[in-house]
């Protein structure tokens, strides 16, 4: 094939995917244009692009997440577009193949897991009293690995390509003989480099929560989204290698001639679809604990009351993360383990049920006795509780292993982990977003526009999942493109597709009230606007750069709190022979050309340019050994620096 | 880095090292052990996927044919000894004795290379004798596995290397605040070791038993 | 050198206030306003219950149309009954929860808003209650025995056929994009349409000359995977005559939307005829015809009178591995 032909088959010539190009084109220069315009490049340079400091890690985290959220949610669109009638012809099958596989991947990959790092990079130093991560360095890599994987995938489709087997890219249709394009390797290849980051980002915050903590703080005094980001990032260490070994193997498979998992010389299909199930069930897990820890945190600052029940919310915590390896059978109970294993890995499934619902009984019993203020934040973890009972609850049914048969690959468990990524993951991120975006910006986010958005996307989620279930029972499969009329699944489709759109519409307001709140919404001025609860909010919004000017000592749960008790409104107040100097790490662009790195080498292999491969692996190895002898990645803020700073927010007692 | 710093006892039952930059030498050092612990993750997932398609030959040579124990053994041995060697290095860097950890350091990057010299001169006479990687399941899923720890033991011979430079380039020479590093490398050099000795018995030891 | 900063001598500096001796969580009463330096956030939440009940009646005009669309619900078959039966085990203790946590949620959040002059008691302190926390780790519990006890006897139960009874076998091949069915007993063939018996178990062996699918009739029963290089056994049975539908469940390329097909249930007199009609008029599938077959593409009714030996790929590729719920003794 000739080298155009390569870069640009029909299918990335199609209108859509034009017009994508000139949007993309568009959007380019005009940001070239402002940050030459308005003399932004040095700006962009030394405070994001060479930036080690974890706030600012998670705000480019969060604009990266928002960004892949827009492309997925499009993609959503998309596809509910086309099967809003029968026999559409609005998108070809191959067109929607590849959209619906680029529409998961993204939402898991590229949106929910860079939301879940933006908010530990916002928050977990914060509060458990840290003046970054344990290794800043490491978290920079993790990012620009993240963010050029991210392009490296987006870029499939007007180059190459799109993938188009699923966001599960079962084998054997991922083989060389079914899918003979390019896309797939974007996919293997982008996946393959985001686990770097990830793995990264788990053994960084492991670490940070083990060995950062403020004095005093035991394990059984962290709040519990420190909790749940300890266990979430645990099991990304055990569950990644199993997708790494999967994607892995399919990319030699692909690549190199071998046949791990092709239909051809003995290989095990079947052993991709293990590998993928026994990282993807924790996956879940390791997506929506965080999300727990923040309705934890959320609940009881909105309260006003202490968390109910801290030693069983951390119990079953570990509970469900030790069940999730438990568990993945339930993937494929209808690949015929036998009678023996499905019973098993059915009831063992049920199992999740039990922690679970003793944290729900928690959340409601925190509300209990307490002053519940129906903020936004507070708003999407109530409405998180009854969509979560439902997940749960038709999970369940799934896990009713003849009742699988029945619902397996049905819109009945598209409407299901639909239900538990968007009623836990998503709300809980938002969530857990609009509670810290004044922590995270200095500003409130606008409660009334957000009230428009909570709603819009509440209601258009019922609208667009509840017909969904039923489309399982009446046996629609998932990854159809198209329908005919006869089955009379057409109303349920229009009615999801309505739903869809009002989803995206809330999604609209959510930027607008972002892009608002940024020009005219409240500055935050205390520090404290939710009257909270942990050390995060006995910090300036946002925090100065080195977060705490003194390290705070902590003797009981909900610090702040007691504090506040203690002290009342003082009590962040400093004394100036508390300060003295400060080390932070340095800013480096290593990180950075690191993430460039595996770009040119993951592109180099996608079209099987062994040269420019070997270029960009090659340069990651010298970066790394660069930075290996980099022993000067360490600078002094002197005592006069912290004191003027804390002076001028007024945080130094006379 | 303060030794105080990192060795103060919390009051309460804490953590031991406050929450300071750089980060305490204990707190880099738990990173290593969880990258260790996922490793062993990656291994055991790929020894499971060995272990589900060693039978796969496809007609080519199965392991019984192939594998020479004896010459295994040899490179067995050297990854051994050179756990032994580095545990001498480590010795003398407590003792601040910087010269005998340089010479202990070279002898165990060059077992490491003979141990991996060796795999190379494995993996060519398996793929001219009829086992190249494209061949069956099995040689595909043995290269994979073997060479991955290869791989694994060149990083570390790699790694070696760089804290030898360093002993040359550090300003003002090794002192008690550089043991981390060391220390970590041998953790990694030691956990390689011990992996080899799992594949070593999977592989080897099973595979010509049959 | 001390590179690490200074600590805070007590925690959080809570000696500093004398003056003001309450936090300031409490110096203003729990009102309707947000918070500390902020402005209101509006009025408390009127506005879920109208929704919860909105939704609740949308589901059940929903749910009020369950024609006959509804093909999960209405089975025509022993393995479907029972299918059915376990979720209907499941589902209502599942409802009743779902009622249940929105009930004592919605009393929460509206006996505890906050808001001026709400009398319930405000206990900023209480944490935790053993005797509550035993109880619901209890529910739960019991209500997972409740389900797993028929979920593992099902299973089970689903995993042989009925004894005594003499299955019809139907062998499965899933291709790109199309159904193979061969009737090894009267060495027939068809291509995306099946004709069975009724009253008669069907002994499915599934396998796929493609990628992967899956099998399934809802009316019938679940589904199972078609894996190239494995044969599944499913057993299921069709107790009404009449025309079902049947498709794949598990995305298999560009023309996995058609991968569709239909049963036909006629009277075991009537199967016969037909058996015996095709054998008379049909021509036999040549090694070309299923090589034709193999090309990816969509293609109508077939039907065969015999085809080539070992065309069932499991026996072409030389292995035959078997597993899978529905399972038989390998004795056939």
């Amino acid at each position: 094939m000739s080298l155009l032909g390569q870069l640009f088959p029909s299918s990335v010539l199609r209108p859509m995917e034009l017009g994508s190009d000139g949007l993309i084109v568009l959007t380019v220069a005009g940001l070239l244009f402002v940050l030459t315009r308005y003399r932004k490049w040095g700006w962009l340079w030394r405070e994001w692009i060479t930036t080690v400091d974890h706030k600012k890690i998670g705000v480019m985290y969060l604009v990266a997440s928002l960004v892949m959220l827009f492309r997925g949610g499009v993609d959503a669109l998309l596809l509910r577009t086309q099967l809003a009638a029968p026999n559409s012809t609005f998108l070809g099958p191959e067109h929607y193949d590849e959209i619906f596989t680029t529409h998961g991947t993204i939402m898991v990959f590229f949106m929910a897991m860079p939301l879940m790092f933006a908010l530990y990079n916002a928050v977990i130093p914060l509060m458990i009293g840290a003046r970054d991560v344990a290794f800043p360095r490491l978290n920079a890599i993790s990012f620009w690995v993240f963010a050029f994987a991210a392009i490296l995938f987006n870029i499939s489709f007007v180059i190459g390509g799109s993938p188009d087997a699923g966001w599960t890219a079962y084998a054997p249709l991922t083989e060389l003989t079914f899918n003979p394009g390019v896309g797939e390797n974007y996919y293997l290849l982008a996946l393959l480099i985001s686990g770097i980051g990830t793995l990264a980002s788990g053994i960084n915050f492991v670490a940070t929560i083990l060995g950062m903590r403020a004095r005093g703080m035991t394990l059984m005094r962290m709040p519990l989204f420190v909790w749940s980001a300890l266990v979430s990032s645990a099991l990304i260490l055990f569950a990644f290698p199993a997708l790494t070994v999967a994607l892995g193997l399919t990319m030699l498979d692909r690549l190199f001639g071998s046949s791990f998992f092709t239909i051809a010389h003995g290989g095990m299909p079947m052993m991709y679809v293990n590998l993928f199930w026994i990282w993807g069930h924790p996956e879940v897990y390791l997506l929506v604990l965080p999300a727990f820890g923040i309705f934890s945190e959320v609940v009881a600052t909105f309260s006003r009351k202490r968390l109910f029940g801290y030693a069983s919310m951390v119990g079953s915590l570990l509970a469900i993360t030790l069940l999730s390896f438990g568990v993945w059978v339930h993937h494929f109970f209808t690949m015929g383990a036998g009678a023996a294993v499905n019973a098993f890995f059915g009831v063992s499934t049920m199992l999740i049920a039990i922690p679970t619902g003793v944290k729900i009984f928690n959340w409601i019993m925190t509300m209990w006795g307490g002053r519940v203020r129906m903020t936004v934040a507070m708003l999407w973890q109530m409405a998180f509780i009854p969509v979560f009972v439902l997940g749960g609850a038709t999970g369940v049914l799934l896990a009713v292993v003849p009742g699988d048969y029945q619902f397996h690959n049905s819109y009945f468990m598209v409407a299901h982990f639909h239900t538990m990524l968007i009623g836990g993951v998503v709300f809980g991120f938002l969530s857990g977003l609009y509670y810290w975006w004044p922590k995270m910006f200095g500003y409130m986010l606008d409660e009334r526009q957000g009230r428009w958005a909570f709603w819009l996307y509440f209601i258009g989620f019922w609208v667009t999942f509840v017909p969904q279930y039923l489309l399982g029972l009446e046996g629609m499969t998932r990854r159809m493109y198209t329908y005919s009329a006869g089955f009379g699944w057409t109303t349920l489709n229009q009615i999801s597709t309505l739903g869809a759109f009002i989803m995206g519409a809330g999604f609209l307001v959510l930027v607008f009230n972002i892009v608002y709140s940024m020009l005219h919404g409240e500055r935050d001025l205390t520090g404290d606007p939710w009257d909270g609860r942990t050390l995060e909010w006995s910090l300036p919004s946002p925090a100065p750069e080195y977060n705490f000017a003194c390290l705070p000592t902590v003797a009981e749960r909900d610090t702040w709190w007691e504090a506040k008790r203690e002290g009342g409104a003082v009590a962040a107040r400093l004394r100036a022979g508390d300060i003295g100097p400060i080390v932070m790490p340095k800013p480096t662009a290593v990180p950075f050309f690191i993430g460039l790195g595996f770009f040119v080498a993951g592109a180099g292999m996608v079209f099987s340019w062994w040269v420019v491969a070997a270029v960009g692996f090659a340069g990651v190895l010298a970066l790394l050994v660069a930075g290996w002898f980099d022993y000067r990645d360490h600078e002094e803020l002197s005592r006069d620096v912290v004191l003027r700073a804390e002076a001028a927010a007024g945080r130094v007692q006379a | 880095m303060s030794e105080a710093m990192h060795t103060t006892p919390a009051p309460d039952g804490g953590p031991a090292g406050p929450p300071v930059l750089p980060t305490p030498a204990e707190t880099t050092k738990l990173g290593i052990w969880l990258w260790l612990a996922s490793d062993c993750a990656l291994f055991a997932s790929l020894i499971a996927t060995y272990l589900t398609l060693h039978g796969q030959t496809a007609g080519g040579p199965t392991a019984q044919q192939l594998f020479d124990l004896p010459l295994t053994l040899v490179s067995t041995f050297a990854l051994l000894l050179s756990s032994v060697t580095m545990g001498v290095a480590l010795e003398a860097l407590q003792k601040d004795d910087i010269a005998a950890l340089r010479r202990w350091l070279v002898v165990t990057a060059l077992l490491g290379a003979i141990f991996v010299g060796l795999e190379i001169r494995e993996f060519h006479h398996y793929t001219v004798s009829g086992l190249w990687f494209q061949r069956s399941d099995f040689a595909s899923s043995f290269y994979v596995l073997v060479g991955f720890h290869g791989l694994h033991v060149s990083f570390g011979i790699a790694w070696i290397l760089s804290l030898l430079i360093f002993t040359f380039r550090k300003p003002g020479g090794i002192t008690r605040a550089d043991h981390w590093r060391f220390e970590m490398m041998s953790l990694y050099w030691y956990f390689v070791d011990v992996v080899w000795v799992v594949i070593f018995t999977v592989i080897y030891l099973l595979g010509k038993v049959g | 050198m001390s590179r690490g900063g200074t600590h805070c001598a007590l925690p959080l500096q809570r000696q500093v206030n004398p003056v003001v001796g309450r936090p300031s969580g409490h110096r203003r009463p729990p009102t309707g306003r947000g918070a500390a330096g902020v402005r209101r956030t509006g009025r408390p939440g009127r506005r879920p219950a109208r929704l919860v009940s909105a939704v609740a009646a949308a589901a059940a005009l929903l749910l009020t149309g369950c024609g006959p669309d509804y093909v999960v619900l209405h089975p025509v078959g022993p393995v479907a009954k029972s299918e059915l039966h376990v979720v209907e085990m499941a589902a209502v203790p599942m409802a009743a929860v779902f009622l249940f946590v929105v009930a004592l949620f919605f009393i929460a959040v509206f006996r505890f808003r906050d808001r001026p002059g709400n009398t319930a008691p405000y206990t900023p302190e209480w944490e935790g209650s053993r005797r509550l926390e035993v109880v619901w780790f209890a529910i739960p519990i019991l209500i997972v025995g409740f389900i797993a006890v028929p979920t593992v006897r099902t299973t089970f139960a689903l995993d042989r056929l009925p004894p005594a009874r003499d299955p019809l076998m139907i062998d499965v091949t899933s291709l790109d994009w199309k159904w193979l069915f061969q009737y090894p007993s009267a060495r027939i063939a068809t291509v995306d349409y099946l004709k069975v018996p009724t009253g008669r178990p069907l002994l499915f062996e599934l396998t796929a000359d493609s990628p992967m699918n899956t099998f399934w009739i809802p009316q019938l029963g679940g589904m199972e995977y078609t894996m190239p290089g494995r044969v599944l056994p499913l057993w299921l049975q069709v107790d009404r005559p009449g025309i079902y539908w049947g498709r794949s469940g598990n995305f298999s390329g560009v023309g996995f939307a058609q991968m569709q097909f239909r049963l036909q249930a006629v009277s075991p007199a009537a199967f016969t005829a037909w058996v015996a009609g095709v054998r008379g008029t049909d021509p036999p599938m040549s090694p070309a015809d299923y090589r034709e077959l193999l090309k990816p593409a969509v293609v109508g009714d077939q039907t065969y009178a015999g085809y080539p030996a070992g065309s069932f790929p499991a026996q072409t590729h030389g292995f035959t591995l078997t597993g899978g719920m529905y399972t038989y003794p390998q004795t056939a």
